[in-house]
């Protein structure tokens, strides 16, 4: 009475012999692990922040209070430092790095693009640390002493570029930051750049226009989404970057609108006070920052991605 | 059979192995970052002393060390503060503090042109932390300082940016001395500045003074002298101007010991004393009055009237002040309550 195996198994036994079909599944356990990953993260940081959202609500995102004595705590000094530095370190990075890149992609000898873009990678590796601690010796006498008194006789009478200078604060962060993230943007806009074919420029050129026309017109709207990435990329290094930015920011959680006063980030007060918080409500408080960061990390991505559709459709109707 | 016999081998020598790891008694423990150069000396030193005991010490911050002493995942915590009575109201049976060495906290300052030592009245540091007394030659500041030409720039204000048992000695301090802080700011080992910069640990406190020119920052004593830094002289509750040391710090204790309560969970900041320097606390060892595994309980206690005793003598190199007789005394009896 022994039944002949189905066929349906005998072909699954077989495509698993091919292999095909194991390695389908491997890599398919793999992809998903990423998502088990966020989703873990995502319940873990919930979970681990109920008694600060049962507690405040959504008063903890909009609050400027953060005090461990009275245990009132509020994430919007911090939401507000982390977007503000991560604006200047983007209106500084972009466009250098774009135009870097441009450089070395279409009009650099190829010595010299291969030179430079051994160096950029170099740079990116340095841990952030070391961005701080130059930056501390360095980049803050700097601006204490040349950049900020300047920028204050030159445009004091703007709000953002007012107030006492200490060297330490938003523009420095900023500006440390810009300089962690240009390696970034450096190296994959040139990447998408380089990716464009021959033709377009060959097309462009044929037509009459000069290097500059071509390259401007031609090559980098065809780069455009290998850029946009670039700068997400950048954006997300500056959104979490904590050590470098928490050694020059000043740490003092108040919302100031001047660029030259001291501020203080997310991931800068996640990684400063939760090593000694004392009692459940300051620690969850702080769990609940990550929550924040991480949201606002998607909100950001979010309206990237937005911004990319929108470019993308004006792209293709034009001619 | 080639293989087996090998499998048994391995077996047999990982047995060995496990044998020889159950003769030790490993203690794990964690907590407290600024005794952790003395800490790794004495366990280390101990280990000489009863070969059988293996301490582990990790240095993950007061913080970690209650909250993971609390959770039972260490067999001892360690701390800069003492536990509330909150904190302990969680635990079944009372844990014990027993303070192991003392610091102190020191201002340090950065003025061009002013070479002399400054001194400093609790009134004038708490008015500069308040952000009242704003420019460096504020008459609180001048007439303390006679003979110093103060200048009339702006204060820039350092603090603590971490977590940290310095910054509740010293906001601790400031509450004792200052009502207005007290009500306003409070103590604890992060507070809501009402003015100024902040940084990560001792070095990013000293490296901003150090930098900036007319900053004022607050560091623990040990560093200053490991660091050779200049600091300032501070007026104790007695009205004598005192300069830190170590003999001030044990001071502070032996002054404060007459008024201690029997569980040593008190703060030590403007004690009394003629010859004692008014910002100083204990470190502590935070120990389970019962313990139930006979060989941890005998280490801990061993190891316990060894700090009290030979261990103490480790601490003046390392830059900690040793605790005074007194203290010493009263821990011994406290050693007895560990069931």
């Amino acid at each position: 009475m022994s039944a002949p195996p189905p066929a349906g198994a005998r072909a699954l036994f077989l495509r698993l012999r091919s292999g095909d079909e194991v390695a389908r599944l491997i890599t398919l356990a793999f992809a998903s692990s990423i998502l088990l990953v966020t989703v873990g993260l995502v319940y873990q940081l919930w979970v681990t922040s109920s008694l600060p959202r049962h507690k405040f609500g959504f008063g903890f995102l909009t609050s400027s209070m953060w005090n461990p004595v009275t245990g009132q705590f509020g994430a919007l000094p911090f939401i507000y430092g982390t977007v503000f530095t991560s604006a200047i370190a983007l209106l500084i990075s972009v466009p250098l790095g774009v135009g870097a890149a441009i450089f070395l992609a279409e009009l650099a000898p190829p010595r010299i693009s291969s030179t430079f873009t051994f160096f950029i990678e170099l740079l990116a590796a340095v841990p952030s640390v070391i961005f701080g601690v130059l930056a501390i010796f360095t980049l803050v006498p700097l601006m204490r002493d040349y950049v900020e008194p300047f920028l204050k006789k030159t445009l004091g009478g703007l709000p953002i570029f007012s107030g006492p200078v200490f060297g330490f604060g938003y523009l420095t962060a900023g500006v440390i930051l810009a300089i962690m993230t240009l390696p970034f943007v450096i190296s994959i806009s040139r990447e998408a750049l380089l990716e464009v074919p021959t033709e377009q420029r060959e097309a462009a050129l044929a037509l009459g226009a000069t290097r500059w026309e071509s390259t401007w017109q031609a090559v980098v709207p065809y780069a455009r989404l290998g850029i946009f990435g670039s700068i997400f990329l950048g954006l997300a290094r500056a959104l979490g970057e904590t050590m470098a930015v928490t050694m020059v920011i000043g740490n003092d959680p108040t919302i100031h609108a001047s660029l030259f006063a001291p501020g203080y980030t997310i991931a800068a007060i996640i990684a400063n006070e939760f090593s000694e918080a004392t009692g459940d409500l300051y620690l969850q408080s702080l769990v609940e920052l990550g929550l924040v960061l991480f949201l606002l990390t998607i909100v950001i991505n979010a309206l990237a991605r937005l911004l990319i559709i929108a470019t993308t459709r004006r792209g293709s109707a034009q001619p | 059979m080639k293989k087996s016999s090998f499998w048994l081998g391995a077996f047999g020598a990982f047995a060995i192995l496990l044998m020889v790891a159950q003769a030790k008694v490993l203690i794990n423990a964690a907590g407290a970052t600024f005794p952790y150069p003395i800490y790794g000396k004495w366990f280390e030193e101990f280990a000489k002393v009863d070969p059988d005991a293996q301490i582990n010490y990790q240095s993950i911050g007061s913080g970690g060390g209650i909250r993971q002493f609390s959770e039972g995942t260490v067999d001892f915590g360690a701390s800069d503060m003492p536990m509330t009575d909150e904190q302990i109201g969680k635990f079944k049976s009372k844990p014990l503090h027993f303070p192991t060495v003392l610091g102190g906290i020191v201002p340090t300052y950065n003025i061009p042109g002013v070479t002399q030592e400054l001194k400093f009245t609790p009134e004038a540091l708490a008015g500069i932390y308040l952000g009242k007394i704003k420019k460096w030659n504020d008459p609180e500041l001048t007439k303390a300082n006679p003979g110093v030409k103060l200048p009339g720039n702006e204060i820039v204000v350092v603090h603590r940016s971490d977590g940290s048992g310095t910054s509740f000695v010293f906001t601790d301090y400031l509450s004792k001395v200052s009502p207005e802080w007290k009500s306003k700011v409070g103590a604890s080992t992060s507070v809501s500045w009402p003015t100024g910069l902040g940084d990560k640990g001792n070095e990013g406190v000293a490296g901003i003074v150090k930098q900036t020119p007319y900053a004022i920052g607050y560091v623990e004593l040990i560093y200053v002298l490991q660091n050779k830094m200049a600091y300032g002289s501070l007026r104790n509750a007695a009205g004598v101007f005192l300069k830190a040391d170590l003999e001030s710090v044990t001071e502070a204790a032996a002054s404060a010991a007459k008024s201690m309560p029997t569980d040593f969970r008190v703060s030590i900041t403007n004690a009394p004393g003629k010859k004692a320097y008014p910002i100083a606390t204990f470190t502590y060892l935070l120990i389970p009055s019962k313990i139930e595994d006979q060989g941890k309980k005998k280490a801990i206690v061993t190891f316990l009237h060894w700090m009290l005793t030979d261990g103490q003598k480790y601490a003046a190199a390392l830059g900690y002040a040793p605790l005074p007789k007194d203290v010493v005394g009263k821990e011994e009896k406290q050693i007895a309550l560990i069931q």
